[in-house]
């Protein structure tokens, strides 16, 4: 698979060897001469994707695609006023290609104002562009303190092997930091994950609710009574068999029972927002069982109105979440869904 | 726009929430119905021609709209440019109606709405706020507030 066809790599990009990249070996498949007349008559409007470059010769700058992504529409994404979970300005380090192992020029650094939308993340010329220059999609990636030149550096990495990394630097180590984390934490799965988690949370909580309906214990919390007495709450003691996993198996299609059996009291949305298939995974049986280095005489649920002590809750959820956090990134590293 | 293809076409390789071979039409003046093989992969819908491993494209579906068209066809188009349609045609409606489902929910926007909306019916259920709500960073129209819950 090492051809570099004429609709590969235009003239003028020096000749490096390695074609393709190592890294994609035998999942590489080279655009042909056909795939790029198709490309050029579906785009149509002159945006034809030349099939040269770039990848080819190792330069990180391309100026064509082998895949199509709706461009037009993430540019848009990233420029509309949905909520950024970051933005900042920061510097990002170029990446040359040399034909040499070893550095011959200085590292040279671009300051790009830089939008962290859930898992991607835009950077702009500046601050008041209109498009974005770039985007890294983030899905799978880990962010990791660069003991480089710099200070406040720290880099983006990817699993495949050659791929590059972002290194991109802060003003200050603050927000080098709040970078850092905000990174860590913006992957699809994780946030399912975390989504996955209050469900089963609220579930906690109507569950134990219910169950106090029946316990000659009341609280004297007025907001229990308001929804001991709200109607829409008691179908929940006609479904316990949906409170735990509940959901079709992976990639099984599509078809979820509602999410969290509690009703949507919030006029704008349509029902409860159900959750896509859950996964099975180990993690989905950390809620029975209260983390170490608590009081196994804890037999209520965490939510429980019971439970007193809030900074119990606040050490057992944070090390349940640290352990779920373990166990994906640990799930990330061997390349497992 | 730049974008790091490479970890694009990485994630096409992963599993897939959803996948399924579904008849699939561009935007594109004079663009029939083709074959494709279509995966969702976290916001990310991928398709393939059927006997490729490498998608032809892939779909970024935030402030996407999913259209539920003509029996066993669903569309999607994006909130700047509504009229600009990818249509795909279902063997059953049963298969159309699951597709529309899972793309509806297959955005980090949705996942946003989810998780207020869970935090605050645990919060209207127990009074107390889920310290889980820290771990992560969705307070709409803000970014990076967070509450105090360090992660390790």
């Amino acid at each position: 698979m090492g051809e570099k066809g004429s609709g590969r790599d235009g003239g003028g990009c020096p000749a490096v060897g390695s074609f393709p990249r190592p890294d994609l070996a035998g999942e590489w498949r080279l655009r042909d001469e056909a795939r790029h007349g198709e490309v050029s008559e579906a785009l149509g409007k002159g945006a034809a994707h030349p099939r040269k470059t770039a990848r080819g010769c190792g330069l990180t700058r391309t100026a064509g695609r082998a895949m199509k992504l709706n461009e037009r529409s993430v540019a848009h994404y990233a420029t509309c006023d949905s909520p950024a979970d970051h933005a900042g300005f920061l510097r990002k380090r170029v990446e040359r290609h040399h034909h040499h192992a070893h550095h011959h020029h200085a590292t040279s650094y671009q300051r790009r104002w830089f939008v962290l939308k859930g898992n991607l993340l835009f950077y702009f010329e500046e601050r008041e562009s209109r498009e974005p220059v770039g985007l890294v999609v983030l899905e799978g990636c880990t962010v990791e303190l660069c003991e480089a030149t710099e200070e406040f550096a720290f880099a983006i990495r990817f699993d495949d092997a050659g791929a590059r990394a972002y290194v991109l630097v802060a003003d200050g180590q603050a927000a080098m930091e709040a970078w850092v984390k905000a990174l860590s934490r913006a992957s699809f799965d994780y946030m399912r994950l975390v989504v996955r988690e209050l469900e089963k949370q609220l579930e906690e909580a109507c569950k134990s609710l219910a169950a106090c309906h029946k316990s000659p214990r009341r609280s004297s919390s007025s907001g229990r009574k308001r929804h001991l007495s709200n109607p829409a709450l008691l179908p929940l003691q006609e479904k316990p068999a949906i409170l735990e996993n509940g959901y079709s198996t992976w990639g099984s299609g599509g078809g979820v029972p509602g999410g969290a059996a509690c009703p949507d009291r919030d006029g704008g949305h349509v029902k409860p927002p159900p959750l896509p298939p859950r996964r099975r995974s180990a993690a989905s049986s950390a809620t029975g069982s209260p983390a170490p280095g608590l009081s196994p005489a804890m037999p209520e649920s965490p939510v429980s109105p019971e439970t007193a002590c809030f900074s119990k809750l606040h050490s057992w959820y944070g090390q349940e979440i640290a352990a779920l956090r373990r166990e994906w990134q640990e799930r990330q590293k061997r390349g497992h869904p | 726009m730049r974008y790091n293809e490479r970890e694009l076409l990485s994630l096409a390789r992963q599993p897939a929430e959803k996948a399924a071979e579904i008849l699939m039409r561009v935007p594109k003046k004079g663009s029939v119905l083709k074959k494709r093989l279509v995966k969702l992969v976290v916001n990310f819908l991928f398709y393939f021609r059927t006997d490729e491993a490498e998608p032809i494209g892939a779909l970024l579906l935030e402030h996407c709209r999913i259209t539920k068209e003509e029996e066993n066809v669903f569309s999607i188009s994006f909130i700047e440019e509504p009229e600009r349609k990818y249509c795909f045609e279902c063997d059953s409606e049963e298969q159309c109606q699951e597709w529309i489902e899972a793309l509806k929910r297959a955005s980090y926007e949705f996942m946003r709405r989810s998780l207020i909306f869970y935090r605050n019916e645990i919060q209207k259920m127990t009074g107390k706020v889920s310290p889980l709500e820290s771990c992560c960073q969705v307070v709409p129209g803000g970014f990076g507030q967070e509450q105090g819950l360090v992660l390790s």
